[in-house]
């Protein structure tokens, strides 16, 4: 295909909200490429090199592929009939309305534990197409460090995650896993050492290594391609859920549910949604120790818009500009931005972006584990925090997706910490 | 309307000179030493001087620049005392440019129109904002330039011929060659590679043609000015700030004098290397 009929092909999809971004990258005025000039010419041939790719059906059937044999596709659409029954208990304690039927997607089956792995399996064949022949990634939690270490080894490309000292030493159990899959883990220092100053120090490796590197971006962040690429890379969850919801319940679900950090797990579920307008969507921001105490990483609701990381969005920030850094019990919502299509969706209403405390995120790890017998990560705990307070208010026939985006088997030290529990 | 930076690339020229463009945070490690050293730095020997506005995170920068708004930041550095730094400067220097470099977040929060009308009433001259290339142009680049300020674009080893010229289409006073590809203070520049580039810069614009990125020591510098317009040092004289600081974090007696006499010696190098090379 020509550049002018790959142009011509993400044209089509005039007056939908899934439309975007615009050719410069921007959703309204949010995303952009904001980077130095010496990165520049490698997203515009990123930004080539992908719309080539998307219009490729041998692309696509490669990811097809490896998506069922490798990673486990499709993930259970899972009715989740104790935590329904609890919450309509609940309900009609407090004179709700019934309580709604809550259903779990299930990307926490995916091979490596998370969701991460949808959109590191995509990039990882785009990079080979490009002929690039390393890989370079920033993690917070670790699980897109490990999900990026294991494609890396599956296609025998070498392997450097960055990571903050702080989230190395609350999420061990994936540094050593990235190691055991061949990765090399590099300690970040600067700032407070999480997400956010790990994504720093990719961003410096990448300019100092522009030859032959790929930065496998793990959220809807930095400069255009990235949101709108990873965002692709992860439709495949909401898409799978439209259609084992007509399979099921013969409809639409009512709303979707989604934590955010960057805002990974949570594009990827609303994105096929977003033109649905019966489908209410709701993203979970961390909010800490809570807003009021600016502890805490719930960038909509607490910050405003500004330039980071490559794309304008709202950013957790003073009063000079300055970054301020976030506070959340989650290494992997412990980020001061939000994917720019996010920012864009809640300035125009399409999502409603909510938040939910450590504490609460702690409790509906229990629940979970206690209701379900499903361990969930702390970050999609923080969603559920969400869907046990307003599941009993919805009526029965209210159907509800909530993604369970990964477990929690790395976070079990962290939360035994937490819960005052010596192991 | 000539601007100070092109009357100084202007004057340069006709004495067959390079310009010797030096770097410092502002605020690094606190105002007065910022003070000290700007009042200085013309009779030290800088053509141009560049003035770091202290960001979070500075994604271009090395770990040197990358610590100096650390520090310039821990005690209590905002663009308000920037441009406060420039003002006062200017009470007794009407001549030297000042250029302010840094990130577009700051710029952005303070709002485009507030921060241009505030740094052109302090006295600045120009604009390197490192995370803006000219995709974005609209954003304070076109804005700057109609009120009058220079506004500096980075060229790199990977813009190509076919790029260049819609990096060179909106720069002003001086295009700045980044001379490697990596982050400031790192690996240093081929003269030879730095040659090349600089000329085929030159087959695109009329503009000086300024070097930095890794040039740390007097023979270096001399080097690149023989090859360019001008040689700009950051990270080695911000490097000489922190060896002044105690472990109190403050500065230590006669600092600003001693590093001040470190860029005599950089500045000494980028002067006689054209006198050489004219003889």
């Amino acid at each position: 295909m020509t550049d002018k009929e790959v142009a011509s092909v993400s044209l089509t999809k005039a007056n939908s909200l899934r439309s975007g971004p615009d050719e410069r990258g921007r959703f309204g005025i949010f995303g952009g490429r904001f980077v130095a000039e010496t990165l520049m010419p490698l997203v515009l041939d990123l930004d080539k090199a992908y719309r080539h790719a998307k219009a490729d059906p041998a692309f696509q059937a490669q990811i097809d592929y490896m998506q069922r044999d490798y990673v486990g596709r499709e993930s259970p659409l899972y009715f989740a009939e104790r935590l329904t029954g609890h919450l309509r208990e609940k309900s009609s304690v407090s004179g709700g309305k019934g309580g709604a039927k809550i259903y779990f997607k299930r990307d926490e089956l995916n091979h490596t534990g998370s969701h991460k792995i949808n959109n590191c399996l995509g990039q990882i064949l785009l990079a080979m197409r490009m002929g690039k022949t390393r890989i370079i990634a920033e993690t917070g939690a670790g699980q897109h460090g490990v999900a990026t270490a294991t494609v890396c080894a599956r296609f025998g490309l070498p392997c450097v995650v960055y990571m903050g000292t702080t989230d190395i030493e609350r999420q061990k159990p994936n540094v050593f896993r990235m190691k055991l899959l061949g990765a090399e883990v590099i300690p970040v220092t600067s700032g407070t050492g999480t997400l956010k100053d790990a994504m720093n120090e990719a961003l410096r490796d990448w300019v100092t290594n522009v030859e032959n590197t790929y930065y496998l971006i793990g959220t809807v962040a930095g400069p255009h391609p990235y949101p709108a690429m990873v965002r692709d890379f992860q439709s495949v969850i909401g898409e799978e859920t439209k259609r084992q919801m007509m399979e099921r319940e013969g409809r639409l679900p009512d709303s979707v549910v989604a934590c955010i950090g960057g805002g990974s797990n949570a594009m990827g579920l609303f994105h096929p949604f977003l033109d649905d307008p019966s489908v209410k969507i709701y993203g979970v921001e961390a909010a800490g120790k809570g807003i009021e105490t600016g502890e805490h990483c719930a960038s909509l609701k607490g910050g405003s818009p500004g330039v980071l990381h490559g794309n304008r969005t709202y950013l957790l920030q003073d009063e000079d500009g300055q970054i301020k850094d976030g506070h959340s019990i989650s290494a992997g919502l412990d980020y001061p931005g939000i994917g720019p299509e996010h920012s864009w969706l809640h300035e125009t209403g399409r999502a409603e972006y909510v938040s939910a405390t450590d504490r609460e995120a702690l409790d509906a790890f229990q629940l979970c584990s206690q209701l379900e017998g499903i361990i969930p990560a702390l970050e999609p705990a923080h969603a559920l925090a969400f869907v046990t307070k307003l599941a009993p208010t919805l009526p029965k026939d209210h159907l509800m997706v909530m993604n369970l985006c990964g477990r929690g088997d790395k976070d079990v030290f962290a939360v035994a910490d937490h819960l005052g529990v010596t192991l | 309307m000539t601007t100070r930076l092109e009357k100084r690339f202007a004057q340069l020229k006709s004495q067959g000179r390079a310009a010797f463009v030096t770097f410092i945070t502002a605020g690094d490690p606190d105002f007065d030493t910022t003070l000290g050293l700007l009042n200085g730095l013309p009779a030290a020997g800088a053509d141009v001087i560049e003035l770091g506005m202290p960001f979070t995170d500075p994604m271009a920068d090395g770990p040197s620049i990358q610590a100096s708004s650390q520090r310039a930041l821990r005690n209590g550095a905002s663009m308000k005392k920037t441009l406060e730094l420039v003002r006062r400067f200017r009470e007794s220097d009407n001549s030297t440019p000042i250029v302010l470099m840094g990130y577009y977040n700051p710029i952005y929060h303070m709002g485009v129109e507030t921060f241009l009308g505030r740094a052109i009433e302090a006295g600045v001259d120009g604009l390197i904002v490192v995370d803006l290339p000219p995709e974005e142009d609209d954003e304070l680049c076109v804005p700057a330039m109609k009120a009058g300020l220079n506004f500096i674009r980075l060229a790199t080893p990977t813009t190509d011929d076919k790029r260049l010229p819609a990096v060179l289409a909106n720069t002003s006073g001086f295009v700045y060659y980044v001379s490697i590809t990596g982050i400031t203070g790192s690996a240093s520049p081929q003269a030879r590679n730095v040659e090349a580039a600089v000329k085929r810069i030159k087959g695109h614009t009329d503009l000086p043609v300024a070097v930095g990125f890794g040039i740390k020591t007097p023979e270096q510098a001399a080097e690149i000015a023989r090859a360019a317009d001008g040689a700009v040092v950051g990270s080695a004289i911000v490097d000489a700030i922190a060896r002044e600081i105690g472990t109190d974090g403050r500065v230590t007696p006669g600092a600003v004098e001693r590093v001040l006499e470190f860029v005599g010696k950089l500045a000494d190098g980028v002067h006689a290397a054209r006198k050489a090379a004219a003889e």
